[in-house]
């Protein structure tokens, strides 16, 4: 909590947390008799243990934990129109990785995602000018950016529909003052998802400035001071002390960015719009997974996409980790 | 004079100074003297520029919907783009009652919102006490449980979620809307992590004291933990007012939904009314963005601590 640094290590909490954990009740408690007051909290503690955690528990249980368990068993079955279904095995996951639908939206996702990912460097720049030393307005700049984060999706998606309109938005009126013909972004495929994904980066910018710049509190005026006293040029401290001290906030706000970009749903619907016959061609995979789940209404193929997700979201942040070692400097 | 207080807020930076003064004399004068101002002068000219820029564009969304909510139709869909309308239209933002069942969506907003966070607030501080603070046979497994459920995306819970609340009869309904939302995984986890962190010593003396583990909790531990409430009870708002996906398979009828779903019901009208629409948007935004702008030290700060949405 107190330092963005510590945060990417926080997703493996259960593993962090735990060493910490033992250590509250620990010592004093093990050596028993000796110790009545602290014996008596273990033995004394007794249903109320019970009693904190059982509605938390129970509602995990119900909402979350078996409706988990639940989609990975329908993922193996078949659902009819009409209700009841049948074991179908792997039948789904077969159907699925032959239908374009999957590899489409999956590459739209990507596509969107790579676009997102643009915002951190552009975050990085940012959060250098925010935390110069007496920076005038700096709370004013948080304010500005990090307005679209809070803003209900549905709500600016509005505007931007708007602005992106092929006949009147503002932004083919921008582009033709420049010589540029702009495409009809919302019905376009291709174009559709850029501009979702423009939306996307404008939207969570706001939200990498401020851990970024949370990170660069941390780094001591101190190494800047040296730098100077070096005679090392601004650009050469960005590079050589910022950037570099910065990389566990990076790798921080790339997995937060990243897991978020996956699960685009909000602005895609909203921006885009449901009877947009751009959609099949334009979709993500949680409007794919949308879609069959509750539009079509095949339980046991949208399941199948829900674990797929699933699946890729769990190896790309695997794999992000891996390669954390090579670029992210630890002390 | 913003900035001297983002810099005494946090805590590692406050720590920076301590070391620097006991160095005495020789570590103060050159951050006074003139290679601090050297770097002041020029480069934020440069800053300026860019943060003001950057800060326009992102607002500019905001502002450029304030001014088509205030035109007429025609003006928003002239090919010459119509940076003021002729006569401010505000008519525009009483058709929105027309337009919407603005009112029920609000009141379903405002309870759904409420009810999710006090909700999560109650659940998640007491087993996030008890998962740092108590042992119990079990803990291990019940905290690996709810722990596990942070790295599933929601797709994977929520045709099952659906299916439960179909099941109870709810859709269409404020419990059926609410209900999922009112454990949290990741609320219990931030909660267990700001108990974990506490000191023993105050938990020691209320017990010798007498008081029972809930009083122990209520009365010594809960107000220590205001700070991090806080932080559950700004993502939970924030998430809860503006999700989408939930609030779509879970209701049907307009005057059902929140905001959220109601404001998407308008998109794909072959006769798109944009002034009503952008004046419907602003509205359903305003209370949240109000808040933000009230309390935005503490929501940013908040939600730079807490890393997930």
């Amino acid at each position: 909590m107190t330092s963005t640094s510590h945060r990417p290590g926080s997703s493996a909490s259960p593993l962090t947390g735990r060493a910490a954990r033992a250590r509250p009740g620990g010592s004093p408690d093990r050596k028993g008799d000796p110790q009545p007051p602290a014996r008596g909290r273990i033995a004394g503690d007794g249903f109320w243990p019970w009693l904190f955690v059982s509605p938390l528990v129970a509602g995990i249980s119900v909402f979350y934990f078996w409706p988990v368990l639940q989609t990975a068993f329908y993922s193996l079955t078949d659902w009819g129109v009409f209700g009841g279904w049948t074991f179908a095995g792997v039948e789904n996951y077969v159907a699925l990785f032959a239908d374009p639908s999957l590899y489409l939206s999956l590459g739209n996702t990507l596509l969107y995602t790579a676009i997102v990912l643009l915002g951190i460097p552009i975050a990085v720049y940012l959060a250098s000018l925010l935390n110069l030393p007496g920076l005038r307005f700096a709370g004013l700049y948080r304010v500005l950016f990090f307005l679209p984060y809070v803003a209900m999706p549905t709500a600016v998606a509005m505007v931007w529909r708007v602005i992106f309109n092929g006949d009147f938005g503002l932004l083919n009126h921008a582009l033709a003052l420049v010589g540029i013909d702009g495409p009809y972004w919302i019905s376009t495929p291709g174009a559709a998802t850029v501009a979702v994904a423009i939306v996307g980066l404008w939207s969570s910018l706001g939200f990498s400035l401020i851990v970024l710049a949370a990170g660069l509190k941390n780094i001591p005026p101190e190494m800047y001071e040296a730098a100077e006293l070096d005679g090392a040029s601004r650009s050469r401290q960005f590079r050589s002390i910022t950037v570099p001290l910065l990389t566990p906030s990076i790798f921080f706000v790339t997995i937060v960015t990243v897991i978020s970009s996956f699960q685009v749903f909000d602005l895609l619907y909203a921006i885009l719009g449901s009877s947009n016959p751009v959609l099949p061609r334009s979709m993500s995979l949680v409007y794919f997974f949308y879609r069959e789940g509750f539009v079509t209404n095949d339980k046991g193929y949208a399941a199948a996409i829900a674990m797929v997700i699933f699946l890729i979201i769990g190896i790309v942040t695997a794999v992000q980790f891996r390669l954390q070692k090579r670029w992210v400097q630890s002390d | 004079m913003t900035d001297r207080t983002t810099f005494v807020s946090t805590r590692n930076a406050g720590a920076v100074p301590a070391p620097a003064a006991g160095r005495g004399v020789p570590a103060t004068t050159p951050r006074a003297g003139r290679p601090r101002r050297g770097r002041r002068g020029g480069n934020h000219v440069v800053a300026h520029i860019v943060l003001g820029f950057g800060g326009l564009i992102m607002a500019f969304p905001f502002l450029w919907q304030i001014i088509m909510s205030l035109s007429t139709n025609i003006e928003v869909q002239s090919v010459t783009p119509v940076f003021w309308p002729a006569e401010l239209q505000w008519d525009n933002y009483v058709r929105v009652f027309e337009r919407l069942p603005f009112f029920s969506q609000l009141q379903t907003s405002i309870a759904v919102t409420v009810i999710r966070t006090v909700a999560q607030i109650f659940f998640c501080t007491l087993a996030g006490y008890a998962f740092a603070r108590m042992r119990f046979r079990g803990r291990g497994v019940l905290l690996a449980l709810v722990l596990s459920i942070l790295m599933v995306p929601s797709q994977v819970y929520l045709l099952s979620q659906y299916q439960l609340v179909q099941g109870f009869g709810l859709l269409d309904s404020l419990a059926g809307l609410v209900l999922p939302g009112l454990f949290s995984a990741f609320g219990t986890f931030l909660m267990r992590t700001a108990f974990l962190a506490m000191p023993a010593e105050l938990e020691e003396a209320a017990r010798l004291d007498g008081a029972n583990p809930f009083q122990i909790f209520w009365k010594v531990m809960l107000p220590l933990a205001r700070p991090t409430i806080s932080v559950l009870a700004i993502t939970t708002v924030l998430w809860s007012w503006n999700e989408l996906l939930w609030p779509l398979v879970v209701t049907t009828f307009s005057d059902r939904m929140p905001l959220s779903a109601g404001l998407a019901t308008l998109i794909g009208d072959r006769t798109t009314d944009y002034p009503v629409v952008m004046a419907a948007s602003l509205l359903a935004m305003a209370p949240v963005l109000i808040m933000f702008i009230v309390l935005q030290r503490r929501v940013i700060d908040g939600l730079a601590s807490s890393g997930l949405k």
